[in-house]
């Protein structure tokens, strides 16, 4: 017999030994990429701070009571009650149903954006990568000089130009975001279109768009459904960051990034922390929530895995 | 003579974790190499026998171990037994490349692309000998022109993708017999290479048998090759070494139901178009779900109620062993 | 060679008159290769100027008749997977033609080279390729079903009923279930796999196949089931294979006439038999030395080659085979064979080599 020094992974062994000896382990029916999600314990973490966060913005009519936009000069500034689980604002207004219905908007520019954006770039990405030709080199040259602009100076820019506005804002962000899904989309396709069943399509002669988006597409999706999750978390920080510098969206609407406004000032900071410390929380929830949940689709996706 | 015998293999069996789940790899697998022989491990994909290879090197992947068996190398220093060594150890390292050494099939990725050639075979002197440098690289030219390279001065600079395909096998082989190991382990190192340049390869590995003494296990899926260059051959199915013998042993009297029906499935060269091709019916189970005894059974023409369980290990010459319960019926 | 009309290069819908001047042929021609070339330009530099170019096939004339099974035999870098895909306008030859004379155009010689994308779509029926690798032949994502209704709804197969029924009758003669249409590849052996691929070749009833070393990646005991299936396929279709493979001892069984290519030419073409008995190029005599053969009798004198198979972007001079050939003189060096046929009372035996001549 083999001297056998104890460790975790050899009892792990022994125990899968001794199950499959007696036949307890048959091959899993269903999809094995949904078996690793669920396994994976920090993903379904994320999944589920995700859900509550979302739903409780969603249905916040139901909810809350406060009207998120009504300003009660006499009860400004009170701290978190069981009234006002959030305390009141410098104006009056609820701050939880503020949040609450900031989440709204703020879901809407993040999670909107990166789909529009994903929309735009795999489209491009698809067709430019399979293809090839001028179409592709057209957008590589776009893409790129897009990507070149920091952020920050591209929106101001655009600020400027176009005013300030939520439509706006999702505008801006499917502009500078549309560039990398639409890299990604064309790296995957540039190796994707050299495989087998691709040239059997092509000697059939099948159009190339049924080709790129009904036969290639599904194999490509992979990594791109980890990246517009990823692309969210990041749409829903610029968004933050930007309204936090009033270069957002306006004011009077209530985003995350509007709440957190009201911190610029030190004495808000320092004496009202109810009212940035609850918005800054569930910003980071949210966001670490995504990542959690773009990590275990990725590693889902990875076959050296123990899954 | 038991002086001949370099490593000794004995009821190997290594499993593999990979999935939440138990693959029976290598089910009990014994086998000597012998100093200035070749043994040649014959089977198809999926029968273990590279798993083998790497059982005997230490280097399984993670998820997985050696359950049971011994692996014993008959160093100068006395018999080491393989598998109870540490897998990340000092020990182990020490025998790889210095005594026992491995070439793989793909001579495209197994050298770094970022490194001359010379400072890869260096490296193996470097880590294993007391040479200094300048001898290192005395003895790396030597080694270059010895597999066949020409201008080994020039040529120990250039960098893997500056050489051919047949070229870079050949300075994995300069690599692997840099510190003169009494074992070269082959795992189907021409599969990936035509079959002018496959010539090229065995001819260079006969000679280096001849001159060293070292005993190599060629890895192959390919009964010509066996024909051409083994003195001793294991047939491996499932797990399984289902035949064992010499090389006369085994192709010309084939006993196992699987050795016969292989050999009969393959086209020989200058057999013409009217030679028999029959091929084997069914196809390779599934590895988590492998059948009660008799690997073979279910693809079997002699098959019995007997072959529900696993059948031993019959001597039919002092050199020739068959795993088989139906060796009367087949004769 | 038939008249080559200018009424070659019209699209389908003319009506194609009865084939005269048909010359004597023993079998009828299905496609004629002429002067076929295919180049790759090597663009190197920041400007990406054309330096060279990676010479893939040079200069092929092959005829291919009904029925046969061909075999293109040469090591890596030879240009015969190119040559096969090339045959299919896969990939569009630099220069040379490709003559189609087979059912659809009525016998009728038309240069495929000179088809656009959308003319070419009818005759891709006709042509079709099985490839070498199973892993990658099949889509993944989709069940055999979903993968192989697409090139039927292509060519005109609008219910989905009878489009299920097509393929279930497919995949009963490639020996399969037919329910296996609803699994995906992932179930599916390695051999099941291949005979999928050959199902799909078979789609919309061709007349040629290129098998792209369609056995090679297969276990040996698969091959045989694989080269059985292929063998009775064409007797039961009157297929005509195109058999690309590196594996000599394989094409002895299978193959009706052999050509062997090295560095983009055919340098010996002859019935199977013939080039086993009587080879007449070096080339061959030392590939075909070099095979090592599971049979303990027929230890082989091996030939060994020197060097290596030089570049495709540099072939040497003269002959491009002279500088390893163990036969070689100094003629060699300098004049280039070509292709010419010797007498030989087995059928036509074409040989490229100076000491033949």
């Amino acid at each position: 017999m083999i001297n056998r020094t104890e460790s975790a992974l050899n009892r792990k062994f022994d125990l899968l030994l001794a199950m499959e000896e007696a036949g307890k382990l048959k091959p899993r029916k269903g999809n094995r990429a949904m078996r690793k999600m669920f396994n994976n314990k920090l993903a379904l973490v994320g999944l589920v701070v995700f859900l509550i966060i979302t739903l409780s913005s969603v249905f916040a009519p139901f909810l809350v009571d406060h009207d998120p936009q009504k300003i009660d000069l006499r009860g400004m500034l009170q701290e978190p009650s069981s009234e006002h689980l959030f305390g009141t604002d410098k104006t009056g207004r609820d701050v939880f149903s503020r949040v609450l219905y900031g989440g709204r908007v703020s879901i809407l520019v993040g999670l909107g954006s990166a789909l529009i954006a994903a929309f735009i770039g795999v489209g491009i990405g698809s067709y430019a990568g399979y293809k090839g030709g001028w179409v592709d080199l057209l957008a590589l040259r776009m893409s790129e000089i897009l990507m070149a602009f920091p952020q920050i100076i591209l929106v101001l820019l655009l600020v400027s130009i176009v005013g300030q506005s939520l439509l706006n804002l999702i505008f801006i962000f499917v502009l500078t975001g549309w560039g990398p899904m639409y890299r990604l989309t064309r790296a995957q396709f540039l190796s994707l279109r050299e495989e087998e069943y691709v040239q059997a399509l092509r000697s059939f002669g099948l159009s190339t768009s049924v080709i790129c988006y009904k036969h290639i597409l599904p194999n490509a999706l992979g990594p791109i459904a980890v990246n517009i999750t990823l692309t969210t978390a990041m749409f829903i920080l610029a968004e933050a960051g930007l309204s936090f510098l009033g270069l957002g969206v306006p004011l009077n609407i209530p985003t995350w990034g509007n709440i957190l406004n009201v911190a610029q000032d030190l004495r808000v900071l320092q004496n009202y922390w109810w009212l940035w410390l609850p918005v800054g929380m569930v910003i980071s929830l949210f966001v670490m929530s995504i990542n959690f949940i773009g990590d275990g689709l990725r590693d889902s996706a990875d076959p050296t895995q123990q899954g | 003579m038991v002086d001949d015998i370099a490593l000794s293999v004995r009821d190997l069996k290594t499993y593999l974790y990979t999935n939440n789940r138990c693959n029976k790899a290598i089910n009990g697998v014994s086998f000597n190499v012998l100093k200035g022989k070749t043994l040649c491990i014959v089977g198809e994909s999926g029968c273990g026998k590279s798993i083998t290879a790497l059982s005997i090197m230490q280097l399984l992947p993670d998820l997985s171990r050696i359950e049971d068996g011994g692996i014993t190398y008959f160093s100068e220093k006395g018999p080491m037994r393989l598998d109870q060594l540490p897998r990340k150890g000092v020990e182990i390292r020490k025998i790889r490349g210095a005594e026992i050494a491995m070439i793989f099939q793909d001579p495209m990725t197994a050298l770094n692309p970022v490194f001359t050639v010379g400072y890869q075979i260096a490296e193996s002197l470097r880590q294993h000998s007391v040479l200094n440098d300048k001898e290192i690289k005395l003895k790396v030219i030597d080694l270059l022109h010895t597999m066949g390279i020409p201008m080994p001065e020039v040529r120990m600079n250039e960098f893997p993708h500056q050489f051919s395909g047949g070229m870079r096998q050949r300075v994995m082989i300069a690599i692997a017999m840099s510190c003169n190991p009494k074992v070269l382990i082959a795992d189907e190192p021409t599969t990936a290479l035509d079959v002018t340049t496959q010539a090229q390869i065995f001819t260079l590995m006969d000679k280096l048998k001849q001159e060293h003494k070292t005993a190599i296990m060629l890895i192959t899926h390919d009964m010509g090759v066996v024909a051409e260059l083994a003195d001793n051959v294991a047939v491996m199915y499932m797990g399984n070494i289902v035949e064992a013998g010499t090389v006369e042993d085994v192709l010309r009297r084939p006993k196992h139901p699987y050795t016969r029906a292989l050999l009969a499935s393959i086209p020989i060269l200058g057999r013409g178009r009217q030679q028999n091709i029959k091929a084997i019916r069914g196809s390779t189970p599934d590895s988590y779900d492998r059948p009660k005894g008799c690997s073979f059974a279910p693809r079997c023409d002699y098959a019995t109620q007997a072959c529900d369980e696993m059948p031993d290990e019959i001597y039919i010459s002092a050199t020739h062993s068959v795993r088989c319960s139906q060796l009367e019926a087949i004769s | 060679m038939n008249n080559h009309t200018d009424n070659s290069n019209q699209l389908l819908g003319v009506e194609a008159k009865p084939n005269q001047a048909l010359p004597a042929d023993p079998n009828e021609k299905i496609l004629a290769l002429r002067d076929l070339k295919l180049f790759f330009p090597v663009k190197t530099g920041v400007f990406k100027k054309t330096t060279g170019h990676v010479k893939a096939v040079d200069g092929i004339d092959l005829d291919i008749y009904k029925g046969e099974v061909l075999g293109l035999v040469g090591e890596s870098g030879c240009g015969k997977t190119t040559l096969g895909k090339a045959i299919l306008q896969l990939i569009k030859p630099t220069s040379g033609a490709v003559y189609y004379q087979g059912s659809i155009t009525n016998q009728l010689p038309i240069d495929l080279c000179k088809l656009s994308r959308d003319e070419m779509i009818p005759f891709r029926k006709n042509l079709q390729i099985v490839f070498q690798d199973p892993h990658s032949s099949l889509n993944p994502a989709f069940t055999i079903f979903g993968s192989l209704e697409d090139p039927l709804k292509a060519h005109g197969f609008s219910k989905k009923a009878e489009r299920r029924r097509v393929i279930g009758d497919l995949l009963v003669s490639v020996n399969l279930h037919r329910e296996d249409m609803d699994r995906y590849p992932h179930e599916f052996s390695g051999g099941q796999r291949q005979r999928i691929g050959i199902a799909r070749a078979l789609l919309v009833n061709p007349e040629l196949v290129v098998c792209d070393e369609a056995v090679s990646a297969l276990d040996v005991s698969i091959q045989a089931q694989v080269l059985e299936l292929l063998l009775k396929l064409r007797a039961e279709r009157n297929l005509t294979y195109v058999f690309i493979t590196h594996d000599l001892s394989v094409t002895e069984y299978i193959c009706d006439r052999i050509a062997v290519m090295y560095l983009g030419k055919i340098v010996e073409l002859a019935n199977a038999d013939d080039l086993y008995s009587h080879t007449l190029h070096p080339y061959t005599e030392a590939l075909l030395s070099a095979i090592p053969i599971a049979d303990l009798d027929r230890r082989s004198h091996r030939i060994i080659l020197e060097g290596d198979v030089p570049s495709p972007l540099n072939p040497p001079s003269g002959c491009p085979f002279h500088p390893r050939c163990h036969k070689r003189i100094e003629r060699c060096k300098t004049e280039v064979p070509t292709l010419k046929a010797v007498r030989s009372d087995k059928g036509m035996h074409m040989v490229s080599c100076l000491l033949s001549e």
